[in-house]
């Protein structure tokens, strides 16, 4: 009789495997948006340059043929490019051919476009990820610093820093750092990734000239690409800094008002901890999203930074092909470009759900 | 000395008055605290006097510079800063001061140019897509949400690549690309008014949608797109300078700053002042912005403040 009265485990049980059930439900649809709401993106992507594509007032099929090609050789390399087809079969092949990473010829290059991309890539991104880093190192500290000095000389000058990384032109702040440190000081090396005389020394494994050159255990060239990315990397990073201290600092304010901030230090922990282990640990997830952010805004000012620096990357690929009215390798870098904006995009939001339990 | 101070002081307890007597009178009073906040804060008012030069700059740029910004003279090129041309001069001999003042309006134009086109589009975007809801309002969203997860300035150099390089097509270029922020904002606002009584009375009155919107919504989502625009404009005259810069945007010879300090890089080295006047130029305009545009947001959007 007591067997009866008493609750049945197994209801436990089911109630939770079925909570969990639920749990993993939401969770899936989540995913699903999620998904939905990127692969939604892309085709925005897609469709803004082929719009892009099609608007230019160049004749591709002129491009191709030259402007003394027979009528037949024009009206075959035409159907060739579909160019006949209604705008929708055109968008469709555009897709599928993107999807399988076939951005086209380059003019300029006469090779496929996913190859110099792939040639281009990893110097924009050796670049942007010690701006990152430099950024990161010095500015999650700084807005600290900020936050807890609010309202005194420490703050003013972090946010004057701040505020003047938002509004100097990137490509002057670098002609002025080539003056300055490059032609007056010679601290550092000048334009471009190398010295003439370094060059093609090391093999590329990885495309990332640091790390190709620690690899091959060639300190000569490393130090010489280090010289090279130095001013550079500093100036973007000091744009990845700006961003990263601003944020730190309202976030740390925030949290240094809350309660259970008094409670530490009531508790009498030194001030040292309760700001820089407490306060500064619940902060640094929504700083995971600004330092994403963050990133791949340095990809895009990187166009102005390449530029200054005949810096080999993507952004200089993206401008040179503009003016060679190059179309198919403009559009594929904005692709390119534009998918790991979204991909980064992506990836915060992830960690943000990973790494917050009340998001979870 | 009573009889000078007596008046202010009545103008004042009048405009401070706790009980006004009419919507005049507590509106002003509202200005008038927001103003003197505004007066508390330093470089707000440093960035306000540096947006009031720069107007009047561009306003009297002939009477500043008198020569004309295209007069060249080629036997004074690469001139250094002299009393004779403040800023020195360039490769063909034409006056960096007379074209900074005169390159003032162009950057003007361009700004003003883009707020007039992006403002409005995003309110009308945004204040539809938050009063009607439904799937208008996810098309659009979807729409903005594409646009903002773009790099801004890529996007503005594929459509300049597709439309030409010139002025008016970096205007329509990075208007294109600056839109979303805006309708995000309006949006926003719009969800809080849309369910507020004195948009049910004036629908119950028998107003139209379109009346609704125009006349009652989009006032009052005015201030923080104003707000948005202010702090703003500092990334448009950035991009529109980086497009001149890569020569994507105003055409020489036209007196553009980016394009000046692009011109002025093959003297980098020599004549340092042909690259870097002109990018001091941006860099204190779009300091100027920034700061404003801090301040007023202090000032007019109490929810931000601290």
């Amino acid at each position: 009789m007591r067997v009866a009265t008493a609750p049945d485990p197994t209801a436990v049980l089911r109630t939770r495997s079925a909570e969990r059930r639920a749990r993993q439900r939401g969770w899936l649809r989540k995913a699903a948006g999620l998904l939905a709401s990127v692969l939604l993106t892309f085709f925005g992507l897609l469709a803004i340059t082929f719009v892009i594509g099609r608007v230019v007032p160049i004749d591709p099929v002129l491009a191709i043929v030259g402007d003394r090609a027979l009528p037949q050789v024009y009206a075959r390399v035409r159907a060739e490019l579909a160019l006949d087809e209604p705008l929708y079969v055109q968008f469709w092949i555009y897709i599928s051919k993107v999807l399988q990473g076939d951005f086209g010829t380059s003019v300029l290059t006469s090779r496929p476009v996913l190859e110099d991309i792939l040639r281009f890539f990893p110097a924009t991104i050796e670049l942007a990820t010690l701006a990152t880093f430099a950024g990161v190192l010095l500015g999650v500290p700084m807005g600290v610093i900020g936050a807890t000095h609010h309202g005194r000389w420490p703050d003013h000058f972090i946010r004057v820093v701040g505020l003047v990384g938002y509004s100097v032109p990137v490509f002057w702040l670098g002609l002025v750092g080539l003056l300055i440190f490059y032609a007056r000081l010679d601290w550092v090396a000048g334009p471009g990734r190398l010295d003439v005389f370094y060059e093609d020394i090391v093999e590329p494994v990885t495309g990332l000239l640091l790390i190709d050159a620690a690899i091959a255990g060639d300190w000569d060239v490393l130090g010489n690409a280090f010289s090279h990315i130095l001013l550079p990397a500093s100036i973007l990073g000091y744009f990845s800094l700006a961003y990263i201290s601003r944020m730190t600092r309202s976030f740390m304010l925030e949290q240094l008002r809350q309660e259970y901030v008094i409670t530490a230090r009531a508790k009498g922990l030194s001030e040292r901890r309760v700001v820089w282990r407490h306060a500064l640990g619940n902060v640094m997830l929504p700083l995971v999203t600004v330092i994403a952010l963050s990133y791949a805004s340095l990809l895009e000012g990187a166009v102005l930074t390449e530029t200054v620096f005949a810096w080999p990357g993507l952004g200089r690929y993206i401008t040179d092909s503009l003016f060679n009215v190059d179309m198919n390798a403009v559009l594929g870098g904005t692709i390119v470009v534009g998918a790991v904006f979204i991909g980064l995009n992506l990836l915060s939001d992830m960690l943000y759900r990973l790494l917050d339990p009340r998001a979870r | 000395m009573t009889a000078y101070s007596v008046p202010q002081v009545r103008w004042r307890s009048w405009l401070l008055s706790a009980a006004p007597q009419s919507r005049i009178q507590a509106r002003l009073g509202n200005l008038y605290l927001g103003w003197l906040s505004f007066l508390a804060n330093p470089l707000a008012l440093v960035g306000m006097a540096i947006v009031v030069a720069l107007l009047l700059m561009a306003l009297f740029a002939p009477l500043l510079a008198p020569g004309s910004p295209y007069a060249q003279s080629l036997t004074e090129r690469l001139l250094p800063p002299s009393s004779e041309h403040w800023f020195g001069t360039d490769e063909l001999g034409r006056d960096i001061y007379t074209r900074v003042v005169h390159g003032g309006r162009v950057t003007l134009t361009i700004v003003l140019l883009v707020a007039i086109i992006v403002a409005p589009l995003g309110l009308a975007i945004g204040t539809a897509a938050g009063y009607f809801g439904g799937l208008l309002d996810t098309v659009l969203m979807r729409i903005t949400d594409i646009f903002l997860a773009f790099p801004r300035l890529i996007l503005a150099l594929a459509f300049v690549a597709a439309l030409g390089p010139g002025i008016e097509n970096a205007v329509i270029a990075i208007a294109l690309t600056a839109w979303p922020p805006y309708a995000r904002v309006a949006r926003a606002e719009t969800m809080t008014l849309r369910e507020s009584d004195f948009i049910s009375a004036v629908r119950l009155q028998g107003a139209s949608s379109m009346r609704i919107l125009v006349r009652h919504v989009m006032p009052l989502c005015l201030s923080s797109v104003i707000i948005r625009v202010t702090l703003d404009m500092a990334g448009i005259i950035l991009t529109a300078a980086g497009l001149g810069f890569l020569g994507l945007g105003a055409q020489p010879p036209i007196p553009e700053w980016g394009a000046m300090v692009s011109s002025g890089r093959a003297f980098l080295l020599d004549q340092w002042w042909v690259a870097t006047i002109p990018g001091i130029a941006i860099f204190v305009v779009s300091l100027g912005f920034n700061l404003l545009g801090d301040g007023l947001r202090d000032v007019l959007d109490p929810k931000q403040r601290r």
